[in-house]
């Protein structure tokens, strides 16, 4: 029976479109960034997007996530608005962050989303928070950590691990294992290869997904998901994944990683790997696939002739928002 | 009016803004049992002792509706949340431009004199001056910590309250009914004509006696308390220096870049109060040195009652 079978050619579809919304809307990114309408610094997902997508479908609106510095995916997969998100990359008022943050600093607290960080590990105490807070609330929701192999060699990975289980929060912390810390390669700074198999030390389940794979992802997730809801406690998922582009898009980003595992990766492209099982299982044809790139692109345009359009902020506004009423 | 001491009060203060308000919950590594007995073990919290995770928690649960209070304990152990509380708690609210309140109260005991050596003997608040996004005020009364804990408890931003270890056990009065104290209000302590002595915590003590001290020789010194930090009362602290023409300022902290040195600043770049003074700014803070075990070295790096009245002095003969 194919995993994908639980999975209504509806819900997938959607998976698709997001996962091609993601990459679209990082090609443009780092196009309008090497031309230099987007500043600072972007770094792109692309490669990734079964990760961001799987899990997120198997959320609700009201769970809370929290993102790593790449986090564009994360935002758009929760759901939201490409326009504030490209206005804010563009430093525009009506970004999401009023121009305060940039491509490392989406937030829609509105839709769950709590914010890209740029600290590695940064975020994974604050949404073991939105955790708690969940658990407190007593509604059902859950929270989500998403970071890289790099943070999980970090302190508030273990510190959160151990006290998400102590205290059976409703998480899901998802490790996107890219292979690389920045330039890093993770098997040289990690003693065990599976990143999942350290959830044993804190007594929760550890596993490992192929990250290419957004049905074996979703389906993870959605089990983690259901446990948490549960009371049973929190889950650790590793998805063994790969960024296609640099780890960031400036010119000359050293990159010492081979052609050849760059190529190998290209080859397990999650966007392809959707889009033809849900051919062969009739749930897409040539024309819906090409309606749904018109539409994506569609929407990127709208959300760039957004930002474009949108003012900059005042320079005084430098000092609004420091403190909250 | 009844007495309770600075650690009553503050305590007092927790536990009837827990009452009025559901969403207030505590982390600790080691509950207080008042606390727990009333408040139950849902929002008392018995945590690891993991403040960088603590701060982060107190954070993610702060931005998701709850009002939660994260007890460092001693300043010191505050200093493996670094990254939570400059990176994320300081910044989460301007970065994301606003989107949501972070109403996040930290607490931490300051200050030397116990005999627990370098690590155990801390006064940073004038790092965290430095960081924007940070309220924070330190105490110098029991009235005074009860107060200005109900205020940072109802705001709505990350509040760091400082609390004098020295001054725990000081009893003063407290009354029973509701009261808050706003951030940004110095209070002069005691009017005086020719110096003004701003001071923190233990030290508005020691200022008190120095100024009983100099009394006697003639010499009338006014004492600012500057009860919190950020934000700082300027316009009260130049006010007393264009009255008096003279400013020490006494701090437990060591001098270089601190709380002093921005008083000092404060008062200095402040043209009308500038043209009124009628000697330079005099410092009198802790040696710039990590805090020494040995009584005899400890007691020679702190500032106490002889070296403010001493410092005093000195500005009067300038």
């Amino acid at each position: 029976m194919p995993l994908s079978l639980n999975l209504s050619p509806d819900k997938q579809r959607e998976m698709l479109r997001q996962m091609l919304t993601i990459r679209r809307f990082e090609e443009r990114a780092s196009a309008d960034y090497l031309a230099g309408k987007i500043y600072g610094v972007v770094h792109c997902y692309i490669g990734e997007e079964a990760v961001a997508v799987g899990v997120c479908s198997a959320l609700e609106k009201s769970d809370r996530i929290i993102s790593t510095h790449r986090g564009h995916g994360h935002s758009i997969a929760k759901g939201a608005d490409l326009k504030r998100m490209m206005a804010e990359l563009y430093g525009r008022r009506t970004g999401y962050c009023k121009g305060k943050g940039g491509s490392m600093h989406i937030a829609d607290f509105g839709i769950g989303m709590l914010g890209a960080n740029g600290i590695v590990a940064g975020g994974i105490a604050i949404v073991t928070g939105a955790g708690l807070a969940a658990q407190m609330e007593g509604k059902g929701g859950v929270a989500v950590a998403f970071f890289g192999d790099g943070a999980s060699n970090a302190g508030p990975f273990h510190e959160c691990l151990n006290i998400a289980a102590s205290w059976k929060l409703p998480m899901l912390y998802v490790c996107e294992n890219n292979l690389y810390a920045a330039q890093t390669a993770a098997a040289a700074t990690h003693a065990l290869s599976d990143i999942a198999s350290r959830a044993a030390a804190y007594g929760i389940p550890g596993l490992v997904v192929d990250g290419n794979d957004i049905v074996a992802v979703y389906q993870a997730a959605s089990r983690a998901v259901d446990r948490a809801r549960s009371g049973a406690g929190p889950s650790l998922i590793e998805c063994k994944t790969y960024r296609w582009r640099a780890h960031t898009e400036r010119r000359n980003q050293p990159d010492p990683r081979e052609k050849e595992e760059i190529e190998a990766w290209k080859k397990r492209d999650p966007i392809l790997a959707l889009e033809r099982r849900l051919k062969e299982e009739g749930g897409l044809d040539e024309g819906e696939r090409s309606t749904m790139e018109r539409e994506v692109l569609a929407a990127l345009e709208e959300a760039v002739a957004f930002a474009e359009r949108s003012p900059f902020p005042l320079p005084e506004e430098a000092g609004e928002d420091v403190f909250s009423a | 009016m009844r007495e309770l001491s600075y650690s009553e009060a503050a305590l007092e203060a927790i536990a009837e803004e827990m009452r009025r308000d559901p969403r207030i919950f505590y982390m600790s590594t080691d509950p207080i049992l008042p606390l727990l007995q009333e408040f139950g073990e849902q929002r008392i919290k018995a945590t690891p002792i993991t403040e960088a995770a603590l701060t982060g928690i107190g954070i993610g649960a702060a931005g998701s509706g709850f009002r939660p209070i994260v007890d460092w304990r001693q300043v010191t152990f505050c200093f493996v949340a670094m990254d939570q509380i400059v990176n994320q708690a300081a910044k989460i609210h301007y970065m994301f431009g606003g989107q949501v309140s972070f109403p996040l109260l930290f607490r931490a005991t300051v200050g030397g004199g116990g005999r627990v050596a370098a690590q155990h003997s801390q006064s940073p608040y004038s790092m965290f001056m430095n960081v924007a996004g940070l309220k924070m005020f330190l105490p110098s009364t029991p009235y005074d910590v009860k107060g200005l804990l109900k205020t940072a408890i109802r705001d709505n931003n990350p509040v760091i309250s400082f609390e004098s270890s020295r001054l725990l056990r000081l009893k003063g009065p407290v009354p029973e009914e509701d009261y808050t104290i706003p951030f940004g209000e110095a209070l002069v302590r005691r009017e005086g004509r020719d110096a003004t002595i701003v001071a923190l915590a233990w030290l508005v003590h020691e200022a008190l006696a120095a100024a009983d001290e100099l009394d006697k020789e003639g010499i009338s010194v006014e004492v600012v308390d500057p009860r919190s930090l950020v934000p700082l009362d300027a316009e009260r602290i130049r006010a007393s220096v264009q009255k008096t023409g003279r400013l020490l300022i006494a701090d437990e902290a060591g001098p270089t870049a601190g709380f002093s040195a921005e008083v000092a600043a404060l008062v200095s770049e402040d043209r009308a109060t500038f043209a009124r003074l009628k000697a330079p700014p005099k410092r009198v803070c802790a040696l710039q040195v990590p805090i020494p075990y040995s009584p005899v070295l400890e007691n020679h790096v702190f500032p106490d009652r002889n070296r403010i009245a001493a410092g005093v002095r000195e500005l009067l003969k300038a």
